[in-house]
């Protein structure tokens, strides 16, 4: 099989790319495109490190061979910092103490806004949930889970940051 | 009641303090939440080799031959290391504070000791293509019996695993480490009630999120930089040095951003290997671990069987305790003759027992080679300590809280290593405790205090 070439937007700027038969996305974000927020945890879908946004919606990075993201529309961590400010989740995050190695955090928190983005008024247990996919060895879960009800509720106060979001 | 909190922290706070008692951000907060934070793999070099190793199949078995023909073959492999090519084929983390023997090598030889052993290293230019060859190695093994078990370990009869001719580490020419003060099998007649209970754990993964790793790269001048995710970039540079057999200022390591390590990145397993494959081939190797390899390879905290016997007077004072222990360290020693003594050297635990025994084995079997983790030596003690503690209160129909403040230690108390208690704060800790979750104790538990014994 030959290399072919795939195109996608990565944050906003568009990418056209020879990607190797089979090569996983999270390996083309992190190797051709220089995107290393994104994280390579267990290469098996089950840590979630490596969740990056396709046309809107949470999806692991490891799992997805690049040539299936052809004409898609990409959003990784390096994409939710908007002009040099920071998202309400990644205030909330520094607010709430919720990191501690930091490996976990840009998985968290696009699953995270992955689910704000569609429901920005989540309860705790929905929450929970959008999170049962993600890991966090270092057991920080409860500011986590904290971070993530403080910036629905900034963003309930906020209605036009919600759409700006 | 809460008097240490107050004569202490009181006075520290009204000090010129920065940082105690207040919230601040972590400094490398900013950078997580943006996904700034470079981790040892975010640094990307082109040319880069994988390093992915051949491993035993066994637990236990000598190894007859090696083939590497078919692994050669793979397209993409660049070199395949094996023991003959690592100038000094043994790892022993402690070496430069004199605490050995030299026993286990950095690759396997004539023999492998545990399963996942490595035992010849693949450097190609894909992941893929290394581990195909990885897996097109074909080792010949003669199948010796395996070692499993710790109790069976020091029976006598079962064959030794160890080239010493023993399953067990040897301290100062004792086949255990031992301490003890006064005369407890005396205090053992004496006492009113024999509590005698025997407590297990199984080896525990660290399981960090982000794999063991490093890239090691050549500089000019013979030098090379070691990006890892060590969590010791010490141990790594000096046990590094002495397997490659480098001066130390050829080495470089850059570390200290960890993705989680718990201990799990204190061993130099992977750096020494990657530094080897850049000195033989002139390329940037990375050597990382699959998240199988971390589960299988990567040292675990050590199992423990934990046997308590106590002698415990009508009024509930512990007169007599003797503990034996023994600790997995699995196929190689790393950190773990040093785990013991520090499990011998917890007992008989924060406690004021007059007679104490402890005997405490540090035991080789075919298993992975376990070594730190967070508090490794006393987390598994305390544990047996705890609920020894917990099942001497039920069946006495104690107070559990008030058994422990009966028998805490104080300042001056004298320990079964000869040392005396100073700073002894558990007494408050538990008054503290008790009060905070709303448990009643009673007047004279309350009164108690480390600084004197009422």
């Amino acid at each position: 099989m030959k290399s072919s070439y795939v195109s996608f937007t990565l944050n906003g700027e568009e990418k056209e790319l020879l990607i190797e038969p089979g090569r996983r996305l999270v390996d083309v974000l992190r190797e051709q495109c220089g995107a290393t927020g994104t994280k390579n945890g267990c290469g098996q879908g089950s840590c979630g490190a490596c969740t990056v946004h396709i046309d809107g919606v949470a999806m692991l990075s490891c799992l997805l061979p690049a040539e299936l993201v052809d004409g898609s529309e990409i959003v990784t961590i390096e994409g939710v910092v908007r002009n040099r400010v920071l998202h309400v989740l990644q205030e909330a995050f520094l607010a709430q103490a919720a990191t501690q190695c930091g490996f976990c955090t840009a998985g968290m928190i696009m699953a995270a806004k992955a689910l704000l983005d569609c429901d920005p008024s989540p309860s705790r247990q929905a929450v929970i949930e959008a999170l049962s996919g993600n890991v966090c060895r270092c057991t920080g879960y409860e500011p986590i889970i904290a971070a993530v009800l403080a910036a629905a509720a900034t963003l309930a106060k906020r209605p036009a940051a919600a759409a700006a979001a | 009641m809460a008097r240490i909190l107050e004569d202490v922290f009181t006075a520290e706070r009204a000090g010129s303090f920065q940082a105690i008692g207040r919230a601040l951000p972590r400094i490398d907060a900013h950078s997580h939440v943006t996904g700034a934070t470079r981790y040892y793999a975010d640094r990307i070099f082109p040319n880069l080799l994988h390093a992915v190793m051949a491993r035993s199949e066994h637990h236990h078995a000598l190894i007859r031959h090696v083939d590497l023909s078919a692994a050669q073959a793979v397209k993409g492999v660049a070199r395949i290391l094996t023991h003959k090519d690592v100038p000094n084929n043994w790892y022993t983390i402690l070496k430069l504070i004199g605490l050995g023997p030299d026993e286990e090598p950095v690759l396997a030889e004539d023999r492998v000791l545990y399963r996942g052993e490595p035992i010849v290293a693949i450097l190609a230019d894909t992941e893929a293509a290394a581990r195909e060859a990885a897996a097109k190695v074909k080792v010949e093994y003669e199948e010796l019996p395996a070692v499993l078990d710790v109790e069976t370990a020091i029976l006598p009869g079962t064959p030794a695993i160890k080239p010493h001719g023993s399953n067990v580490f040897v301290y100062e020419g004792r086949d255990h480490f031992h301490v003890h003060c006064g005369d407890t099998e005396a205090a053992f007649r004496e006492a009113d009630h024999i509590f005698e209970h025997s407590y297990q754990s199984s080896p525990i993964e660290h399981a960090p999120v982000e794999t063991t790793g490093a890239i090691a790269v050549p500089e000019p001048g013979g030098r090379y930089t070691l990006h890892s995710n060590t969590q010791a970039a010490f141990f790594t540079l000096d046990n590094a040095a002495l397997i490659l057999g480098l001066p130390f200022r050829q080495l470089r390591v850059v570390g200290g951003t960890v993705g989680g390590g718990f201990g799990g990145k204190v061993d130099v397993i992977v750096e020494p290997i990657a530094v080897l494959g850049a000195m033989l081939t002139g390329r940037p190797v990375k050597y990382s671990f699959s998240r199988g390899e971390e589960m299988q390879v990567s040292s675990p905290r050590a199992a423990e069987r934990i046997r308590i016997k106590d002698g415990v007077a009508a009024d509930g004072r512990i007169i007599a305790r003797d503990v034996r222990i023994l600790v997995d360290a699995g196929a190689y020693s790393r950190h773990s003759p040093y785990g013991t003594i520090k499990a011998a050297a917890h007992m008989p635990g924060p406690y004021t027992v007059p007679n104490v025994t402890i005997n405490a084995w540090c035991v080789y079997t075919n298993r992975t080679p376990s070594s730190a983790m967070r508090g490794f030596g006393v987390t598994i003690g305390d544990f047996a300590l705890e609920v020894q503690m917990d099942r001497i209160a039920r069946e006495l129909g104690r107070d559990p809280f008030e058994l422990r403040l009966q028998n805490a230690y104080r300042d001056g108390d004298l320990k079964a290593h000869r040392k005396t208690v100073e700073g002894a704060a558990l007494v408050e800790v538990i008054q503290a405790a008790a009060e905070r979750i709303g448990h009643p104790l009673s007047p004279e538990c309350r009164a108690m205090s480390s600084c004197q014994r009422t």
